[in-house]
């Protein structure tokens, strides 16, 4: 069966650590660092990679369009 | 499969829209604003117009929107942005001009100038963004500033007796007969982004087929005016704002009923 991976790409500097796409991930894949970012945000980040399947929520909810969102399929 | 194997550009399928440029927003964490703006530029991506738009910031926030998209945009004084909208549109009608407005601008100083646009029925775009209270300034209340809510001028909670109801200003619009479609959206969660988007895209439509004038109310929260976390904001305006300020469309007479 067919099996959709996904996979975001977080811009750390841009991220504000609002944590909007931590609520709204449905996979529960994003969390954030420890790390800060050098305005001092602690930054999204993917935390749990195997559990994305691309569906771009984290996206469209980002108010700094931080977020970059890849999708594949897999056989 | 490895996360190198995924990131490929082929596999792209979400990005910041090009026009929204990489200069960091003033905006704080959270704000709705950062995602009623990428919405305007994905719309006005895929609408293929982007040298043919002309925004006008408002006073308020959103005051720098012109240094985030890049479009043409003009400034206006605080609450004037539809009255040189309505300007603008009649120089150059084959341009879609769009406002861009919070409640402090569109409802209160603005109040004039928002409905005899509205009641001149140019082809003009009006974007609010309601959040019900004065953001930049620090949290003071706004016409629209829910009954009992608290703000900086009004410590103990909006008190109707002493500062009047909440304006839905959306509503008297409505009523208007030069307004065209009037709706009220919000983008507290991905669904709502996506119908926010297709509200937006339907009035940029409504502009360049000359259909009369278009209001996009989006409410939307303001953390940190209201002294809340960004999700914390989210469902406060769930609990809140929604009942005060019912998410649909209000009024629509196009005759194409595709954007619900």
């Amino acid at each position: 069966m067919a099996k959709i991976k996904g996979a975001i790409v977080v811009n750390k500097e841009r991220c504000k650590g609002c944590r909007l796409c931590v609520v709204a991930c449905p996979a529960k894949v994003i969390a954030m660092s420890k790390q800060v970012n050098s305005k001092g945000y602690n930054y999204a980040q993917m935390a749990n990679e195997d559990a994305c399947v691309g569906c771009a929520s984290c996206g469209i909810v980002c108010p700094d369009g931080c977020i970059s969102v890849y999708k594949v399929k897999v056989d | 499969m490895t996360i190198e194997d995924i990131i490929k550009p082929e596999n792209l399928v979400y990005k910041k829209p090009d026009i929204m440029n990489d200069r960091p927003m003033h905006y704080c964490p959270g704000c709705s604003h950062g995602v009623v703006h990428k919405l305007i530029a994905e719309v006005l991506e895929e609408m293929d117009i982007v040298e043919d738009t002309i925004g006008i910031t408002p006073v308020g926030c959103a005051v720098f929107a012109y240094n985030y998209l890049d479009i043409d945009w003009e400034e206006a004084a605080h609450g004037r942005a539809p009255a040189m909208a309505v300007a603008i549109k009649r120089l150059r009608p084959n341009k879609l001009v769009f406002t861009y407005q919070g409640d402090g601008d569109l409802a209160a100083i603005g109040t004039a100038e928002t409905i005899h646009a509205c009641n001149r029925g140019d082809s003009i775009t009006i974007i609010f963004i309601n959040n019900g209270i004065y953001g930049m300034t620090g949290g003071q209340m706004a016409p629209t500033t829910l009954e009992g809510m608290k703000t900086a001028t009004c410590p103990y909670g909006r008190n109707t007796r002493l500062n009047g109801y909440p304006l839905k200003i959306t509503n008297l619009l409505k009523e208007l007969d030069g307004t065209c479609y009037v709706t009220r959206q919000s983008v507290h969660t991905a669904a709502a982004v996506r119908k926010a988007k297709k509200a937006i895209r339907k009035a940029f439509e409504n502009n360049i087929n000359q259909k009369g004038v278009s209001v996009v109310e989006i409410v939307s929260t303001c953390n940190s005016g209201w002294k809340l976390s960004p999700e914390k904001a989210n469902e406060w305006m769930e609990e809140n704002m929604f009942p005060a300020y019912p998410l649909g469309d209000l009024k629509d007479t196009t005759g194409d009923n595709q954007a619900k």
